[in-house]
């Protein structure tokens, strides 16, 4: 597998010149935050980020989608007859996407591609897709992803990995996958032992900065009815708007809705990311509604996270301690600290 | 790629109108590819979704019995946007089908035992498939007694009439109709709550396995009745409803707990549901 150097201006000429095989996903400062755009004209990676506003999860599964289309002319032989709709699964890349985000897309996978079914428009943008990491020397306050089984240089679900070592990028061939993205790639000289070092180093400081502790180790042995009649759910739904940003910003969030839309005789099935923050989540036809109350709402984001997950699939959290949920909600509430809630009750 | 979510194209071929108040109505439905009707290998119990192409999908259970061959059959309540929309179908209309979903009625367990069926309402529709599929000559000798207790609000609310009134001249069932109330002096059934009439007309739970399909507040009065009876809480199986979407365990609505209804239901044993959160 390869290890290269880099300078940073040939990694930047480099990555411009993929645009020729791969469609090709960068972090942009757009306002005050960044945003993975497909880079094109005008579209300039920036590297010097902390984390983007939304994960590139919209890459693999995006906002909105359109999955089926028809017609509804009566004059037409195959009227009202769903069809699958073209799709384009051209090869893409990722690149600079962080360790939490990647670790976020191995626990999604869980839900769109299990044993019983296999979701065909996750999967296979999934596996067009080749992730090039970029390791977190500065991670934020609100990161925590060291306490729910990754790393701010972890390169497990990553086909590339690079590391910034100031003047330059090292760059770490980790699949298949990855090498053929380098392949395309010129310039760059091999990396010594030196400078591997270097970067084992860089990534043991990083991983000592995240300082928050939050154990999960308890979360599996409660009775889930216990855990879902504990006390302290009004108390932690107190302040919720309902508002949904944690749901849209999580990476881990997979839940979505489909809809029938309809422009003159024809339409599409389309899906969009759905919340289960919103009361018309749960809403039944007649009326009745199992989670009617924001309290109800608040716990099943977190029962879900944290307890279901772990039941079902017995191998950690869904959540990849990525923070956005803490850094944005309106409200303050922090994952971190009902986490600690839910596994000392 | 397999694509769980695509329909089976379908046609209308009969369109039934059940109930007095014209709400519910049961539609047969052909494939219009005949190789899907073995794709869509069904067990009772099941469900599938209904599609309409411009306006969406509604999950409804299966009420037809696999034993019926050549079309399925599904009975529908006017609710919303795409039950009010199917209900101004017609037949020949085209439109689609997905499934079969979810897991079923423990039919296995059910083998060499009693079964004792309570049913309230429009919930009827999966419970008409078991019946039709036990009473089919090749199935009938594998289960012991069969008892039914069904009960609607009045007569004219009892949905498949026709089938009710043959199941009651068979010996091989013992049929208990019911009606909330009724001022037709002709009605020659029952009169009473399901729960009062279950626990009048089923006497003994030994080996018997009990199926209960209902509006909530039937299923409510029911459970204790049966526990009483002697029923332990997992051999009183009931099947759940939930706002869903893909059908599939994939789209995350229509979970309780860690199960979804979807996928790991809509059949449940009371003995499972004691263990999960009640938020249903």
């Amino acid at each position: 597998m390869t290890d290269k150097i880099f300078s940073k201006e040939e990694w930047l000429g480099g990555i411009e010149a993929l645009r020729e095989t791969y469609g090709v996903f960068v972090p942009v400062k757009d306002g005050d935050f960044h945003t993975f755009m497909p880079l094109s004209e005008g579209k300039n990676p920036d590297f010097d980020y902390q984390n983007s506003r939304l994960s590139p999860k919209s890459v693999v599964y995006p906002q909105s989608e359109r999955l089926f289309e028809y017609t509804l002319d009566k004059a037409d032989s195959e009227a009202n007859i769903v069809k699958e709709s073209p799709k384009d699964y051209s090869p893409k890349a990722v690149i600079g996407i962080r360790p939490c985000d990647v670790h976020a897309f191995q626990i999604v996978k869980r839900n769109f591609d299990n044993p019983e079914y296999r979701d065909p428009w996750w999967v296979q943008h999934f596996e067009s897709t080749t992730l090039v990491g970029l390791g977190c020397n500065e991670p934020c306050s609100t990161c925590f992803c060291t306490e729910v089984g990754g790393g701010p240089f972890n390169q497990e679900g990553l086909d590339a990995f690079l590391f910034d070592m100031g003047e330059t990028y090292l760059v770490k061939g980790l699949t298949d996958k990855g090498e053929a993205l380098l392949g395309k790639i010129t310039g760059g000289s091999p990396a010594d032992d030196q400078a591997l070092k270097n970067a084992e180093d860089l990534a043991a400081s990083a991983s000592k900065k995240i300082t928050s502790s939050i154990p999960t180790d308890k979360l599996k042995e409660k009775r889930t009815n216990d855990l879902f009649n504990a006390p302290f759910w009004e108390d932690t739904a107190f302040a919720c708007l309902n508002c949904g940003t944690c749901t849209f910003l999580c990476p881990t969030c997979w839940c979505f809705d489909i809809q029938d839309e309809v422009l003159g005789k024809e339409g599409d099935r389309i899906r969009n990311w759905d919340s289960c923050m919103s009361p018309l989540f749960t809403l039944h036809g007649s009326g009745h509604n199992p989670r009617d109350n924001k309290f109800q709402r608040v716990r099943q984001r977190f029962m879900h996270k944290l307890k279901y997950y772990v039941d079902k699939y017995d191998d950690g959290v869904q959540c990849s301690g990525c923070g956005r949920c803490v850094r944005y909600c309106p409200v303050n509430i922090d994952i971190r600290e009902v986490c600690k809630l839910m596994n000392s009750f | 790629m397999e694509n769980p979510y695509l329909p089976y194209p379908v046609r209308i071929d009969k369109i039934i109108t059940e109930t007095e108040d014209r709400n519910l109505k049961t539609f047969r439905f052909v494939f219009l590819n005949p190789e899907d009707e073995e794709k869509f290998a069904y067990t009772p119990g099941q469900f599938a979704e209904l599609s309409i192409a411009g306006k969406g999908e509604i999950p409804i259970g299966i009420a037809s019995s696999p034993t019926e061959k050549g079309f399925v059959t599904f009975t529908v309540n006017k609710t919303g946007l795409v039950t009010t929309y199917l209900h101004n179908m017609n037949e020949g209309d085209v439109m689609g089908i997905r499934g079969p979903l979810g897991n079923w009625y423990p039919w296995d367990e059910m083998e060499g035992k009693n079964v004792v069926i309570v049913g309230g309402g429009f919930a009827f529709t999966t419970l008409r498939s078991s019946i039709i599929s036990m009473i089919d000559p090749a199935n009938r000798s594998k289960f012991k007694d069969i008892t039914v207790v069904y009960g609607a609000r009045t007569p004219g609310m009892l949905l498949y009439k026709d089938e009710l009134a043959q199941w009651e001249q068979r010996d091989d069932i013992n049929m208990h109709i019911t009606v909330d109330g009724t001022d037709d002096p002709d009605w020659k059934y029952n009169t009473g709550f399901v729960p009062t009439i279950t626990e009048e007309k089923v006497t003994n739970a030994d080996n018997a396995i009990a199926i209960v399909c209902g509006p909530p507040i039937m299923i409510r009065f029911t459970q204790p009745v049966l526990e009483k009876l002697g029923f332990p809480p997992e051999r009183i199986i009931l099947s759940l409803e939930m706002r869903m979407k893909c059908g599939i365990g994939i789209c995350g609505r229509c979970n309780i707990g860690d199960q979804y209804v979807c996928k790991d239901g809509p059949v449940f044993s009371l003995a499972q549901l004691k263990e999960m959160p009640s938020e249903y």
